[in-house]
């Protein structure tokens, strides 16, 4: 339960953080991005490498975040998916299925 | 609609040339005919390729557009009925569709990597030319602000389909 309410709280964060204009700073734990019609929202996220990178997928279509020869998260219509920031996770990814979906991550030293 | 089917039809030719007077404008249940035959042409064309290719990029790229464009077009069809509004055959979506006959059993002829060659290459023709008629006309062209917003999304997710058929395309090389 407490689990539960903690992660709804860090949620609520996230929505708060998504408001502004600047790059959502990493905080607590999870840094979230929001994607909607075929958008990564915010496309430019920063984080501490071991910090969690969670994905919500509000489109009926299917998305990755990928970054070429190096990892790739499948991100299911109307689900959440999440990657583990490494050190050397300063890099800009795309969409496979939709290669105009682009976004930005920095690792914060 | 005799300019949907020079757009539609002829690619190289000049686009901003072809939208020209304001009753050559497609009607909203055509233009949402159009955008539908649009995609069960594509859906068909990914149904020959799922049987046909060996390849893992070919086969995750027509899996790919058989899922969203059958998605789109529920979305077309519940927002049509939404909407009360009955899509409207006409000339360019016939067009469209003979074309598209014929293309798909050209295709059904090749094998191998011959045929993983001309589907992708044809889908990136294909999605270029919607993509065309999408922005210059029947983007324009929509009376009904839901129509318009939900053709402005799929415009945005053809152009991804374009894409991803052009990565797939330079992988085949
Ligand atoms: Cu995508």
């Amino acid at each position: 339960m407490t689990a539960l309410l903690n992660r709804r709280q860090l949620l609520a964060a996230g929505a708060t953080l998504l408001a502004g204009n600047s790059p959502t700073r990493a905080h607590d734990g999870t840094v979230h991005v929001v994607i909607e019609k075929l958008a990564f929202l915010p496309a430019d996220i920063e984080v501490k490498a071991g910090q969690i990178i969670e994905w919500t997928n509000k489109d009926a279509f299917a998305h990755t975040a990928t970054v070429k020869s190096s990892w790739e998260v499948l991100i299911p219509p109307k689900e959440v998916a999440t990657h583990v920031a490494a050190a050397g996770d300063s890099v800009d990814y795309y969409c496979r299925f939709h290669p105009n979906m682009k976004g930005k991550i920095t690792v914060l030293v | 609609m005799k300019t949907v089917i020079a757009v539609l039809g002829a690619t190289c030719l000049s686009l901003a040339a072809q939208v020209a007077s304001a009753a050559d404008k497609p009607t909203d249940p055509q233009i949402a005919h159009i955008a539908y035959s649009a995609g069960v042409i594509d859906v068909e064309a990914a149904k020959l390729a799922l049987s046909k290719t060996q390849n893992p990029a070919v086969k995750a790229f027509a899996e790919s557009m058989q899922k969203d464009h059958t998605t789109v077009n529920e979305m077309a069809l519940k927002l049509a009925k939404k909407l009360n509004v009955t899509p409207e055959n006409n000339t360019t979506s016939q067009a469209l569709t003979d074309a598209a006959d014929e293309k798909r059993a050209e295709l059904a002829k090749l094998d191998g990597v011959t045929f993983d060659k001309a589907y992708i290459a044809s889908e990136i023709a294909y999605h270029k030319q919607v993509n065309d008629a999408l922005a210059t006309l029947l983007i324009p062209s929509a009376e009904n602000g839901d129509l318009k917003r939900l053709l402005e999304t799929g415009l945005k997710l053809f152009q991804g389909h374009q894409q991803h058929a052009e990565h797939v395309a330079a992988d085949l090389k």
